[in-house]
């Protein structure tokens, strides 16, 4: 059960009972995400001061990696610019898909979600919810798909 | 599978035991655990005589069929033509050229759609299909429907997963042209009242088409019985190969259609100013088929008949009984679909448990389930969840498969507790 525990941490799991800033914003930036494989779907929102991200939000219903990962996500982007988040992305992006024993970067938070490159089925998941702020950070009002 | 054993009335534990030993797929570690295979609706294992059955087929007899005058080609062809006529007495087909060979139950409903459909559905007409269907009856349907200006007509069911036979009743109108309805639900097990539903149809001159892909391994299937005018058929869900599949249509429909795809095989003679094309079957089968596929799945609804489909029936039924006692002790666990006639498909969601996590958990103790939308997104919408988590049986499944199950969703709400 080892690497079951690695995925589903305290803080995974209290992140999908309890989602922090899982509400709308109006009148900001958003777009929406889908992951087909397994119905998750969610709305990522922004509110941006010239390109620093001041708030960010999202609403959906999902597995709770996707659902904890949205969660994370929008506590760690808040406050930096898109250019930082978008970093923070390929930082992230890379954590969950590296080799099961290679190290793991310091990334805050986030680094509870390193469990995830055990499941490699599972990475569609965690990342949703960064694909779908990329999109809502270039205001594309399109469904981001992960297929 | 011993002689004793096939003789006995009813499946029991002995005979399961010796079935499985036919898998080898089945005695497998998964994550350190012993397989516990529950995916059958997706695809079944298949037994090794199958497997050696299209190994020897590669291995001895590969030739391209109804050509060449040699001695190889003349066996295949053999065999290919043989394995038609066992997927007729199979189904209970009245003529074996009624038995086309396709890819599966998707490119068998999209020929009807293409050809039959094509030919005798317009603007302004209707075809029925239910809530519960697959999206290969669906979309090919409404493929049909943008290209002629017909309209889809779809049949509600009931919270329990049931169809609304008085809306079909209903629906049925002068308008309508075809009826193509699941015989059994991959993500219910709801076994519809099909016999019925072609008789409503036929009433009103309406041909039926009815997708059987997850009815003939866990079923007698007698079309000439129930009268349909079409039955479809996946091989690689009933112990056979990918890429086979089966359309069976009565003589009358399918000489009346125009052919599928064009190529050879299907021709009589071509010219450069006219084609002839060739009787059934082959006027479906253009170019050469899946030879390898049509001999295995031959072999594997053989095997299926020597166990004797009545009795996997009977047995797969008292497994559901215990299936669903099982899981409904488990707290906050709800079945989708609880239909009072059904095949062996449990599916269920748990209260605060995505099924894609209980997936996962699953996963690691071995235990193989599907969890998403079945390829049934207007069905998931209906029953108001995005996905469910679905165990589905063959003739193969234990008791101790649904007790690892059972043990293994309890873990997975111990994780999420």
């Amino acid at each position: 059960m080892s690497d079951l525990q690695d995925l589903y941490q305290e803080v995974i799991l209290d992140h999908n009972r309890r989602p922090r800033n899982f509400r709308a914003i109006e009148g900001g930036r958003r777009a929406g995400g889908y992951n087909p494989l397994c119905g998750d779907k969610l709305t990522v929102y922004l509110r941006l001061d010239g390109d620093r991200i001041t708030e960010a939000a999202f609403q959906g219903s999902g597995c709770a990696i996707s659902k904890a990962s949205a969660s994370l996500m929008t506590d760690a982007v808040k406050g930096k610019t898109l250019a930082e988040a978008d970093a923070l992305f390929e930082r992230f992006h890379h954590m969950v898909t590296a080799a099961p024993d290679a190290p793991v970067d310091e990334l805050g938070k986030l680094s509870v979600l390193a469990g995830v490159r055990q499941f490699p089925v599972r990475v569609k998941c965690a990342t949703l919810a960064w694909h779908t702020l990329r999109a809502a950070a270039e205001a594309r009002e399109a469904i981001v798909s992960t297929e | 599978m011993s002689k004793v054993i096939a003789a006995s009335p009813r499946l029991g534990a002995a005979g399961v035991t010796a079935i499985r030993r036919d898998f080898r797929a089945l005695h497998q570690l998964v994550h350190g655990k012993p397989l516990v295979y529950l995916d059958n609706a997706a695809t079944t294992q298949k037994p090794q005589v199958v497997i050696d059955r299209v190994a020897r087929y590669y291995a001895l007899e590969n030739a391209n069929i109804h050509r060449g005058v040699h001695a190889l080609s003349e066996r295949a062809t053999d065999a290919y033509e043989r394995a038609r006529a066992s997927v007729q007495r199979f189904i209970h087909a009245a003529e074996p050229h009624e038995i086309l060979f396709v890819r599966g139950t998707t490119e068998a409903i999209n020929l009807i759609a293409q050809t039959y459909g094509r030919t005798h559905i317009g603007a302004g007409d209707e075809i029925v299909i239910s809530t519960m269907e697959h999206h290969s009856n669906i979309v090919p349907w409404q493929m049909l429907c943008e290209q002629t200006g017909a309209r889809l007509r779809v049949v509600p069911i009931t919270d329990a997963g049931e169809l609304r036979l008085d809306e079909y009743e209903r629906i049925l109108s002068d308008r309508t042209r075809l009826v193509s309805i699941v015989h059994v639900s991959n993500a219910l097990g709801t076994i519809n009242p099909v016999d019925q539903i072609v008789r409503l149809a036929h009433a009103r001159g309406v041909p039926v088409v009815l997708d059987g892909a997850q009815a003939v391994a866990h079923m007698s299937v007698d079309v000439q019985a129930l009268d349909c005018d079409f039955y479809a058929f996946s091989g690689h869900k009933v112990l056979g190969p990918t890429g086979i599949g089966v359309l069976y249509g009565k003589t009358s429909f399918l000489e009346a259609m125009p052919p599928y795809q064009g190529g050879g095989d299907m021709i009589r003679s071509v010219s450069f100013e006219r084609t002839h094309y060739n009787v059934l079957p082959y006027k479906f089968e253009a170019g050469t088929p899946h030879i390898a596929g049509a001999i295995g799945l031959a072999t594997a609804i053989e095997y299926l008949t020597a166990v004797g489909l009545d009795r996997v029936a009977a047995y797969e039924q008292e497994l559901l009984a215990y299936g669903t006692d099982a899981l409904s002790r488990i707290q906050g666990l709800r079945l989708s679909g609880t239909a009072s006639h059904k095949a062996g498909i449990l599916s269920f969601v748990i209260d605060g448990i995505h099924p894609h996590d209980i997936g996962t958990i699953l996963d690691r103790e071995g235990v193989a389930i599907r969890t998403g939308h079945h390829c049934c997104q207007p069905l998931m919408d209906r029953l108001g969840v995005p996905a469910t988590t679905r165990a589905s049986l063959a003739l193969y499944t234990t008791r101790e498969d649904i007790d690892a199950l059972r043990t293994a969703v309890e873990n997975a709400r111990e994780v999420f507790a």
